[in-house]
């Protein structure tokens, strides 16, 4: 190489990737030690790999009191969760921004300018309203109610409607001519040709289902639909001084990794479709 | 293979109306050009052929079938987009044969076509590959293609060879040429390009807001223009045109330049007087020597074009009409030259309706006296 | 906005958009419809009359010192998360551009954090900065520095904060990276031409090209602070100690969930709202064109 070592690059960048590692690394380390060390403050740097068992346990057990569901239990939830609003926000986006672009209907503006005003109600605004709503439909302490309400999605609408309107007319016009009709031409054409608009917005939703906290916290009491999120935080908001560092640091470690493996997994379509998402 | 006979159609878009009540008829067999400039309502006539819109009035009739209100995928009609409208995640065999898979043709019968086609287009290599992986020529041919396994009765074309390079687009006029005459198939080719239309159709249609303004043989259309649009439109450079009047009983028209030219062939109808436009296509001006001088027009050249093969002078005449000249060859010209306008050249429109005035038929009907009425006092 | 070529028929169109049609009224229009209604009613005791009072939930609303503490308070809260979080993403991204060895790994370590949830990453910073357990928290005590952010208001503050700012910053990286990446190279090879190096060219030549990015993640950023902070604050603070911590979302939270105030939780439901559209269109209005194009 003729270029210089650029120093001052790998010293800022060394220190970012650093401030992000530590505190997960931290983490990691602790939970493969002994409880009482790390009450007793000697919390070390190096993990004790003799003690990976940890997360095994964790994983089946739960962390010991009765009415905790195992981890994995957990993690099934916030999976489940996180691949119904993801495929399900994809899903009826599609067939909205299809409808809106492609078809001319009654009240076809409406509907649109309807959906693009979730955009301005997230969750946080209509908290004790929504309360209500959920237990009229009897949704509340049901996985329904966990996913269904959050199915709408003004932003992947926007985006499909964004991908649909740049498709060339006579691409339209040469299947039309080819003999296919509106649903052959949704699932011949449309649906490939947007496949990676879809996997990026797929990351994005993937993450946003698995990291609710405020929607579960509302409308599922009930321990067995507790998230891997809501339960690592009632365990440590909650009485810590009772459960075992090193299972809480487990615990947090297995809501971390999942969504971290799908995010850099996928980071070719997630980065690119980020910053088209959102402009 | 059919014919395609169009009846009084016509489109408007609400108080817009882009075509007047268009009849056409394509024979067996037959290629024919529609010519315009943009939105003169050439690509709605042949979308509506294609069924891609439905016409405000009239009918499309293929084979002694109307089609009007049939779907465009039921019309036996296959047409070549002007960007290809290559399906992009499809290769460029599934491209091929998707209407014939919608169509639910026996797998072995898609793969027979594909190949056939292919082979026509000397693509055979190439049905891997993706659109993105093509350049522009093999994209249009792998378009056509898409058109040929369809094995329609009627091929449109809408301006096909518009997105293509100069040169690329010449080898491609010639081998769509071919490849029409060898398929046989009734086509309907749309585009703005003069010289795609002189030299693809057997017949042109030039097309004038909303109206075919002239339907004829290219030769025709470029010697014997209908109106002072189709005129200018066709050929290269434009037309001039001049104003004048008609003079000496129909024999001559008195140009407003100065010089009275007598027709070369026979006198036009009409009052002493009557508002003419002459139009002389660049080519058939000549340039007078010197000691000619006197008898021709003099033309203030501001502007030389040497192209090898031939020069352009632009100039102005006495009075400001403008002026373009075409000469062969390279040749050194000063800044003010004399010109002659051939009366065998000549081409003779009605100022008024911009129609081309002929001579009167050999047994003259209504305006057979028309001379002395115009000259009767009023 | 229209397309030229469209399929006939209507049927099956409006089958495609009841589904999303139906969430949006039922889940989203219907609570925000419920929650305009109850700001404007009073309900008495025992639930059984229910009468229209105007403004009045507004009016107790903004003279109650605690709702303007809040309020106060989200607003210094949402600028130093906003700031601190676009600060560093800023400087990360700025030197992520260069070419450098290994710039590939550097930003997958970089855009990995933006899957922590917000509620998570709170427990991570809560095992580092705990005074008797966390490994920094305990360090900051022992260096003579009273460290204990369960009582110690501004401490408490000044955590959620980090911790809130922390797991935005990858978001933000994301942007400002590919916002430098698309500026062309030839504009800053124009600049090293005109002898604008280091530090001028990016202050005169980068970061005007940058603004447009930087004005969006301004509004996300702020929106962020404002509403997904929620889960970072229970998990750490739970709003505490005291109100130091509570923002305008926590206590819609603890009036209405916990203390079940119904029409002064609406009403603050309604003002977040209103802030809402505020940023909302605030955007669209600078950046949406292209969206609604």
């Amino acid at each position: 190489m003729h270029r210089r070592f650029d120093w001052p690059a790998h010293l800022v960048l060394l220190l970012g990737v650093g401030l992000f590692a530590f505190p997960v690394w931290l983490v990691f380390a602790g939970a493969t030690q002994d409880p009482g060390a790390i009450n007793r403050g000697d919390l070390s740097l190096i993990p004790d790999f003799s003690h990976l068992g940890i997360f095994l346990s964790v994983l089946l057990h739960g962390y010991g009191k009765n009415e905790s569901q195992p981890v994995w239990h957990m993690l099934m939830i916030s999976a489940g969760m996180a691949l119904v609003i993801a495929i399900g926000k994809i899903v009826i986006s599609v067939l909205s921004a299809y409808a809106v672009v492609f078809f001319r209907f009654p009240f076809r503006m409406t509907a649109f300018w309807t959906i693009f005003i979730t955009l301005m109600l997230p969750v946080e605004v209509r908290i004790i309203p929504t309360y209500a709503v959920m237990a009229d439909f009897r949704l509340i302490n049901t996985f329904a109610g966990l996913t269904v309400p959050l199915l709408a999605s003004a932003t992947a609408t926007l985006l499909f409607r964004q991908v649909y309107l740049a498709i060339p007319d006579e691409l339209i016009e040469a299947a039309r001519m080819d003999g296919a009709g509106p649903i052959r031409f949704l699932i011949d054409m449309l649906i490939p040709v947007s496949a990676a608009n879809m996997a990026a917005l797929f990351v994005i939703l993937f993450v946003y289902g698995w990291n609710q906290y405020l929607w579960p916290l509302l409308v599922a009491a009930d321990p067995r639909l507790d998230t891997i999120v809501i339960g690592i935080v009632q365990l440590v908001s909650g009485g810590h001084t009772l459960t075992p560092w090193n299972t809480m640091m487990a615990m947090a470690v297995l809501a971390i990794l999942p969504p971290v493996v799908v995010v850099v997994a996928m980071q070719r379509w997630f980065v690119k479709g980020l910053t088209e998402v959102e402009k | 293979m059919a014919s395609l006979e169009l009846r009084g159609l016509t489109k408007s878009f609400g108080p817009l109306t882009v075509l007047h009540g268009v009849d056409l008829t394509l024979a067996d067999g037959e290629m024919v050009v529609i010519v315009g400039a943009s939105g003169c309502g050439k690509s709605t006539l042949l979308r509506l052929v294609a069924g891609l819109e439905q016409p405000s009035a009239g009918a499309v009739v293929l084979d002694g079938r109307d089609i009007t209100q049939l779907d465009p995928a039921a019309r036996d009609i296959a047409m070549v987009f002007q960007n290809y409208a290559l399906y992009p995640h499809m290769s460029v065999f599934e491209n091929m044969a998707y209407g014939l898979r919608i169509r639910r043709l026996p797998k072995a019968e898609i793969r027979n076509r594909v190949d056939h086609a292919a082979a026509l287009l000397g693509i055979e290599g190439l049905l891997d590959r993706k659109p993105r992986a093509l350049s522009g020529g093999q994209r249009q041919r792998v378009a056509m293609g898409r058109a040929i396994v369809r094995e329609p009765k009627l091929f449109l074309f809408d301006e096909p060879l518009s997105n293509l390079d100069a040169k690329l687009r010449v080898q491609m006029r010639a081998e769509i040429r071919r490849l029409q005459r060898r398929l046989g198939v009734t086509s309907l080719y749309v585009t703005h390009d003069q010289v795609e239309a002189m030299t693809l159709g057997d017949r042109l249609v030039v097309m004038h807001e909303g109206r075919p303004v002239q339907v004829a043989r290219p030769t025709e259309v470029f010697s014997r223009p209908a109106d002072t649009y189709v005129a200018g439109f066709i050929g290269a450079p434009s037309m001039n045109f001049l104003p004048a009047r008609l003079a000496q009983a129909g024999r001559a028209a008195a140009l407003e330049v100065g010089p009275v030219i007598e027709f070369a062939d026979a006198p036009r109808p009409g009052p002493e007087g009557r508002l003419l436009i002459i139009g002389i296509r660049p080519e058939h001006v000549t340039l007078l020597p010197a000691a000619e001088a006197a008898r021709g027009l003099s033309l203030a050249v501001d502007l030389v074009e040497p192209l090898g093969s031939e020069t352009l002078l632009h100039g102005r005449l006495p009075g400001g009409a403008a002026l373009t000249v075409q000469l062969p060859g390279m040749v050194p010209v000063g800044d003010a030259v004399a010109v002659a306008l051939p009366a065998a050249s000549l081409h003779v429109f009605d100022a008024e309706s911009g129609r081309r005035l002929d001579p009167a038929p050999a047994t003259p009907p209504a305006w057979a006296d028309a001379g002395e009425v115009a000259v009767r006092p009023e | 906005m229209e397309r030229r070529t469209i399929f006939g028929g209507w049927l099956l169109p409006v089958a495609f958009v009841l589904p999303q049609l139906f969430v949006t009224i039922f889940f989203f229009l219907l609570p925000a419809g419920k929650a305009i209604y109850s700001s404007f009613t009073q309900t008495d005791a025992f639930g059984l009359h229910t009468r229209f009072i105007g403004l009045a939930n507004f009016i107790n609303l903004f003279a109650d010192a605690g709702y303007r503490a809040s309020f106060g308070r989200t607003a210094v809260f949402c600028a130093l998360v906003t700031l601190l979080a676009m600060a560093l993403a800023l400087l990360l991204a700025v030197f992520a551009d260069h070419e450098i060895r290994g710039r590939a790994i550097y930003r997958t370590l970089l855009i990995w954090p933006y899957a922590v949830a917000p509620a998570v990453s709170a427990v991570l910073w809560m095992f580092m900065m705990h005074p008797e357990v966390g490994i920094l928290g305990r360090l900051l005590n022992r260096i003579g520095i009273p460290w204990n952010y369960s009582l110690n208001g501004i401490q408490a503050l000044g955590l959620v904060i980090v911790a809130g700012a922390w797991t935005q910053v990858s978001y933000n990286f994301v942007f400002f990276l590919a916002g430098l990446q698309s500026i062309p190279a030839s504009v800053i090879e124009a600049a090293h031409m005109d002898g604008a190096r280091g530090f001028r060219r990016f202050r005169t030549i980068v970061m005007p090209l940058l603004m447009p990015t930087t004005f969006f993640l301004l509004i996300v950023n702020l929106v962020y602070a404002a509403f997904e902070t929620f889960g970072t604050i229970m998990a750490l603070t739970r709003g505490g100690p005291g109100e130091a911590t509570e923002t305008l979302v926590v206590k819609v939270y603890r009036d209405g969930v916990i203390n079940l105030d119904l029409a002064g939780s609406s009403a603050q439901s309604v003002i977040l709202m209103l802030i809402v559209i505020g940023l909302t269109a605030v955007q669209f209005r600078f950046l949406g064109r292209r969206t609604l194009s």
